[in-house]
């Protein structure tokens, strides 16, 4: 079996997937799906995106050998993916700048994105700030309260940011709302998912220009020490940044992949954003996939330090490739992931998000791990300067 | 007539074929179960019956209910707050047939508290405790292929949703799985959005008409005599929900006064249809 040519023709990952929306969204879905198939091998198109991610994201990101971690930690050779240096800051343009696209094409006027710390609502505001297209972004709260850099970033660039106030009043909830927009304007909007979860086709179309960041490691190994890498790490919240790094090397068997999930205040105390280390498949925002559930079917509210990964699902893909032992889910708890974010600070001199700190901390378990000759590549999903009031007032200090 | 409490297993047929042979619209509330308290909940279901309903949708509440407005969405958190599980949903069914063997409940909600419960073990649980039908939002026709069937072997119908976007194929494809009735989204948008427009509900139901005998009943918009008078003229019935359940909001903290409320909300409704009949 090719793991790569998954979703089938339904939009299943094995038992994981598919389409479970109200009927009104069906259909606009269909087209969706019907419009991306169409222009995905398009010449056209695909020459628009290319000059995108290299003329205003930046692509590609560099593959950075971290000399001096990998010489602190004595184990297997580490690559970092930077990710952080694209425009924005992370790898949700990849995303954006590939769905704004589409909906530049189907004609779409508006749009709306969810968001949890920001970040893919700063990358929808930006990418519809520079198409002229009217954007809304969906945030719970709590996370407009705790996230207000990236709350006034949004409105600098001509975007509504809308608190919402329903369930637990985090990202569950804003996509929640994003899809109750999107119900009610279907006609003249497009809505921009930032993760690989959601109805049939986000998890594919997200992972599709999300992957470029796999195909770029590929030809960088090569490069700089001439073969695959033997490890792949990152961080899952949804997992658009994992599947993006891990998609084009499912098919190469020696290539060992983690993802690794925010183990909160650890997996025992309940208190976590796990649900592949700890919850159980369910349906939940459109797909079947593993959830954070009470005894009765109910949704749990989720803890982790980062806001970015803190959500009780999680790609559908990531669900089978679960089952199927392709990729192993592990968790990495709050105090681990914070000393991850200082570490690579003090000694590389990158500041990483909070998401991309919690691959970076299980990436030093793994290097002591593995031999002194392994690669591994860590994708640095984002970077931390959004995180650094988080941080600061962990630390007990006041930057106000 | 049957009075087997709980045994009829074609209740909403039976009921909506006598409706159309004495050429009257059905009036079908929802109500969210457990909102304010689960031990509430039989008793408003009564007051819906001696209000004129000819079959009750009952919420199911659900942590992330992505298809319905504030004011469902309100209702739910309400009812998980006082303690409302699906298996408390099907006691307060089972109380509620005690008393009334006759009129149909349609179990409205989300997929993933029932396949928590169990697909088996709910179908036949929810027919023991009286369940006629069951309405899953989120469980479009092309992911019920396991679904409807164990439904179906239960004796439950199970009720789709067809919207302004379903296209004719799409209607077809729905109305042969689909038992009961067929519940049409008279709007694109959320339960509780306030604009309807009787002629575009028009237009599509003679579409769904060209595919299916089955009753269609039109919900989302209907909230009071006019418009369920406007939706009455072109569908076999309406249903009515966030209006009712705004008035359980409103008397929340007062939960003996809301029988009255809702039998006062709901006659004029009853009223307004009954005028239209033959």
């Amino acid at each position: 079996m090719n793991d790569q040519n998954f979703p089938d023709a339904r939009g299943h990952f094995g038992p994981y997937g598919g389409r479970f929306v109200a009927e009104t969204l069906m259909e606009p879905l269909r087209r969706l799906e019907e419009a991306y198939l169409k222009l995905k091998d398009d010449p056209a198109f695909r020459a628009e995106l290319e000059k995108d991610l290299k003329h205003y994201v930046g692509r590609p990101s560099p593959l950075y050998p971290a000399e001096r971690l990998t010489a602190k930690w004595g184990g297997a050779q580490i690559y970092l993916k930077r990710e952080d240096l694209n425009h924005t800051g992370a790898h949700k343009i990849n995303n954006t700048v590939g769905q704004a696209l589409l909906a530049k094409y189907l004609g779409k006027t508006r749009i709306i994105a969810e968001t949890g710390a920001g970040q893919h609502g700063v990358a929808s505001a930006t990418v519809a700030a520079r198409l002229g297209l009217k954007c809304v972004v969906y945030m719970g709260e709590e996370d407009v309260q705790r996230q207000s850099p990236n709350v006034y970033r949004m409105k600098l660039l001509g975007a509504e940011v809308v608190p919402v106030k329903s369930g637990t009043r985090t990202l569950k909830d804003a996509l929640n709302e994003a899809l109750r927009d999107w119900v009610t304007n279907v006609d003249d909007t497009f809505y921009i998912i930032g993760t690989v979860a959601g109805p049939h086709p986000y998890p594919m179309l997200v992972r599709d220009f999300n992957a470029v960041v796999g195909r770029e490691v590929r030809a960088q190994a090569q490069e700089l020490f001439g073969r695959l890498p033997d490890a792949l790490v990152a961080c899952v919240g949804g997992g658009s940044n994992a599947i993006g790094l891990f998609h084009p090397f499912l098919a190469d068997e020696a290539v060992k992949m983690y993802g690794v999930e925010a183990g909160g205040l650890g997996l025992a105390s309940g208190q976590h954003a796990a649900p592949l280390s700890a919850g159980r498949p369910g349906v939940l925002h459109g797909n079947r996939t593993y959830v954070m559930a009470d005894e009765n079917g109910q949704i749990l509210g989720t803890h982790s330090i980062s806001a970015g990964l803190d959500y009780p699902g999680v790609g559908p893909e990531h669900s089978w490739l679960k089952d199927l032992g392709r990729v192993r889910y592990v968790a990495v708890t709050d105090d681990q992931a914070l000393a991850a974010f200082h570490e690579l600070t003090r000694v590389e001199g990158i500041i990483p998000a909070l998401e991309s700190a919690h691959a970076v901390a299980y990436a030093k378990t793994l290097a002591r791990e593995l031999p002194r000759d392994a690669a591994i590549v860590v994708n640095l999903s984002g970077r931390g300067d959004k995180d650094i009031f988080t941080v600061a007032k962990l630390d007990g200090i006041s930057l106000a | 007539m049957n009075t087997r409490l709980g045994g009829d297993s074609r209740r909403i047929a039976r009921v909506l074929e006598h409706l159309r042979r004495a050429k009257r619209k059905a009036l079908i509330p929802y109500i969210t179960a457990g909102d304010p308290h689960p031990d509430h909940t039989a008793a408003l279901m009564h007051a819906l019956v001696q209000a004129g309903a000819d079959a009750i949708e009952l919420g199911v509440p659900f942590s992330d209910p992505m298809a319905d407005g504030p004011v469902i969405q309100l209702a739910c958190e309400r009812a998980l707050a006082a303690g409302t599980s699906l298996k408390r949903v099907l006691a307060i069914v089972a109380q509620f047939r005690e008393q009334d063997a006759h009129t149909p409940v349609v179990l409205m909600g989300y997929l993933n508290p029932v396949e928590t419960l169990g697909l088996e073990a709910f179908a036949t649980q929810a027919k023991a405790a009286g369940v006629d039908g069951v309405l899953l939002v989120d469980l479009a026709v092309e992911e019920a292929a396991e679904v409807a069937p164990k439904l179906r072997a239960a004796g439950l119908d199970c009720i789709f949703l067809l919207a302004p976007t379903t296209t004719p194929a799409r209607i077809a494809l729905i109305a042969r799985e689909a038992s009961g009735y067929l519940y049409y989204v008279s709007l694109k948008g959320v339960t509780g959005a306030a604009h309807l427009d009787a002629r575009e509900v028009a237009a599509k139901l003679a579409e769904v008409r060209r595919h299916t005998e089955l009753p269609v009943m039109v919900g989302f918009g209907v909230k009071d005599a006019a418009t369920a008078t406007a939706v009455g003229r072109i569908a076999d019935g309406v249903i009515v929900g966030s209006a009712l359940v705004a008035t359980i909001a409103a008397g929340a903290a007062r939960p003996e006064t809301l029988p009255a409320k809702l039998i006062e909300q709901l006659r004029p409704i009853r009223q307004a249809l009954d005028a239209l009949s033959g």
